[in-house]
């Protein structure tokens, strides 16, 4: 029943299973800092670089990844010339898709930590501000810290949202979870076990990851 | 509640704050720079390759059909799912055990699954077991995804939006003798239905996005792919694209003030009961937060 599994080689489902957590790493660590500067310009005494966080997560929030992954392919390694320091197309293809799920998913990490700055007391950024503290000061001292540790449960929604947003990659011929599943399905007769396979890859992926998160978030949670 | 952060700048900090916007100003200037200077390399500014978008042609043989697919996709997936997310909200809600728990287990499985594998299936499924003619399929495929996935996420939103009225409607109902059924059918979903309007209209904008997946990997003539046909015969890739991202973009930002002006209006309103279920609350919409246990939190639709 499971035989046709051997004939894929290229990748093997664990493989290509591997490539989907890979690019939700790499992709997770690339937006939370992104997402978390975006949050700090936007919160930022510079009008101009409130209005470019601004602007850039009203943009990009509402183009479709797709668009956006495409777009990395087409536009900015066809036409732009940037190969992301290779000249292999499979890493080439990878690393783009990392960059274009980086900017995509940046946007709602921006949001989230940004509503997260908001459930901060005013009193914590005044008492900070009364010791003297600079902008800077306050925002890393005082409020991200107890602000990331309010966003833990809407950044974990960010994360599995960003896990599942991976298969979009496959657009692009990352060879991903998606992207297998697209050819085995297409080739072999069983498409309800094939489809049953990958659906639970997926929710292995991201059922352990919402409980941990949600766990922690339950932890560490600013109790008031 | 941003200038909580900072005071109100001196003359230090204000002498600070201009070298700041100075050299930001440099660095996006710079990045700009180097887009236009390589758009103008690669020959992207010449104006016969912006010319078709100022003509009609390119438009109603290539954009608005396109556009009308995507739009038809998005509306026929938000009509099915939102019926069937009701059902699948109201089920999760029951009484009897053998009713709740089926329901929750298709919801938090379908919506831990890409939205992708599910078109993919469907496609499939429907090449192998149905007579759908083929070029009708991949609109099916697309729909049949979307439905799935946004039945199971629009559950959680009725759920959440009947959770949210007070507790003293229900009990009241059942004060003057109402039946279960016909407190949920009288009473809660019709005021849960207005709670839930701003969210339901954002969740139509994750749809909308949703729907260009369909385009590149099972090949429905949504925008994206019509974008597509259109570059492959006037070679323009870039304005193609900016053009593109453009039209998502407008038609996205008016869904989302839409939510937001309706989410104002409703907390307005004396007739409600004040309970609203606010645009970004899909986002952020977690069995942990509706249910009050660990739920597998396979929410954040973005």
């Amino acid at each position: 029943m499971f035989d046709f599994l051997s004939d894929y080689d290229d990748p093997t489902l664990l493989g290509a299973f591997w490539v989907t957590v890979q690019l939700t790493v790499l992709s997770a660590v690339g937006s939370l800092i992104w997402g978390t500067l975006l949050a700090a310009m936007r919160v930022s005494p510079v009008p101009l670089m409130r209005g470019f966080g601004t602007a850039y997560v009203n943009v990009v929030r509402n183009i479709p990844l797709t668009v956006i992954i495409v777009f990395t392919s087409l536009g900015l390694a066809n036409i732009f010339g940037v190969t992301m320091g290779t000249e292999d197309l499979k890493d080439r293809a990878f690393r783009l898709a990392v960059l274009g799920l980086v900017a995509y998913t940046a946007a709602f990490v921006c949001e989230a930590i940004r509503s997260g700055i908001n459930t901060v007391p005013v009193g914590q950024a005044e008492a900070a501000r009364a010791i003297g503290l600079s902008f800077s000061q306050v925002l890393r001292l005082v409020v991200l810290p107890q602000a990331f540790r309010s966003v833990i449960g809407p950044l974990a929604n960010v994360l599995i949202a960003l896990t599942k947003n991976t298969t979009v990659a496959a657009t692009i011929g990352v060879a991903e979870a998606a992207l297998l599943m697209k050819e085995m399905i297409e080739n072999e007769a069983q498409t309800l076990l094939i489809g049953a396979i990958f659906a639970l890859g997926f929710v292995v992926l991201t059922l352990p990851t919402g409980l941990f998160l949600g766990w922690l978030s339950k932890r560490l949670a600013v109790k008031r | 509640m941003t200038s909580v952060l900072y005071d109100a700048p001196g003359p230090r900090a204000k002498r600070r704050n201009v070298l700041f916007s100075v050299v930001f100003f440099v660095l996006v200037a710079l990045l700009l720079w180097w887009v236009w200077q390589t758009m103008d390399e690669k020959g992207q500014l010449e104006w016969a390759l912006w010319k078709p978008f100022t003509t009609s042609e390119a438009w109603t043989t290539y954009l608005l059909p396109g556009l009308a697919d995507t739009l038809k996709a998005a509306a026929l997936s938000m009509v099915i799912a939102l019926p069937l997310g009701a059902i699948l909200g109201i089920a999760r809600m029951s009484d009897h055990r053998w009713v709740r728990i089926p329901a929750g287990a298709v919801v938090e499985f379908f919506r831990a699954i890409p939205v992708l594998l599910l078109m993919l299936f469907a496609n499939e499924f429907y090449v192998r077991s149905t007579g759908i003619p083929s070029d009708e399929r991949p609109l099916y495929a697309v729909v049949t995804g979307l439905v799935l996935y946004n039945a199971s996420v629009l559950a959680e939103v009725v759920r959440a939006g009947i959770l949210s009225l007070p507790k003293g409607q229900s009990e009241a109902a059942m004060a003057i003798g109402l039946r279960k059924s016909q407190t949920m059918s009288g009473i809660l979903l019709p005021q849960a239905v207005t709670a839930m309007l701003p969210a339901i209209v954002s969740q139509l904008v994750v749809i909308v996005k949703d729907t260009a997946l369909g385009g590149v990997m099972i090949g429905f003539t949504e925008l994206l792919n019509t974008r597509s046909t259109l570059a492959a015969n006037y070679a323009n890739v870039i304005p193609s694209f900016i053009v593109v991202a453009v039209i998502f973009v407008v038609l996205n930002f008016i869904l989302t003030s839409f939510a937001s002006w309706l989410e104002r209006r409703l907390r307005r309103s004396k007739r409600s009961t004040g309970a609203v279920l606010g645009a970004e609350k899909v986002d952020d919409l977690n069995a942990a937060e509706v249910g009050g246990t660990y739920g597998t939190g396979a929410g954040g639709s973005i």
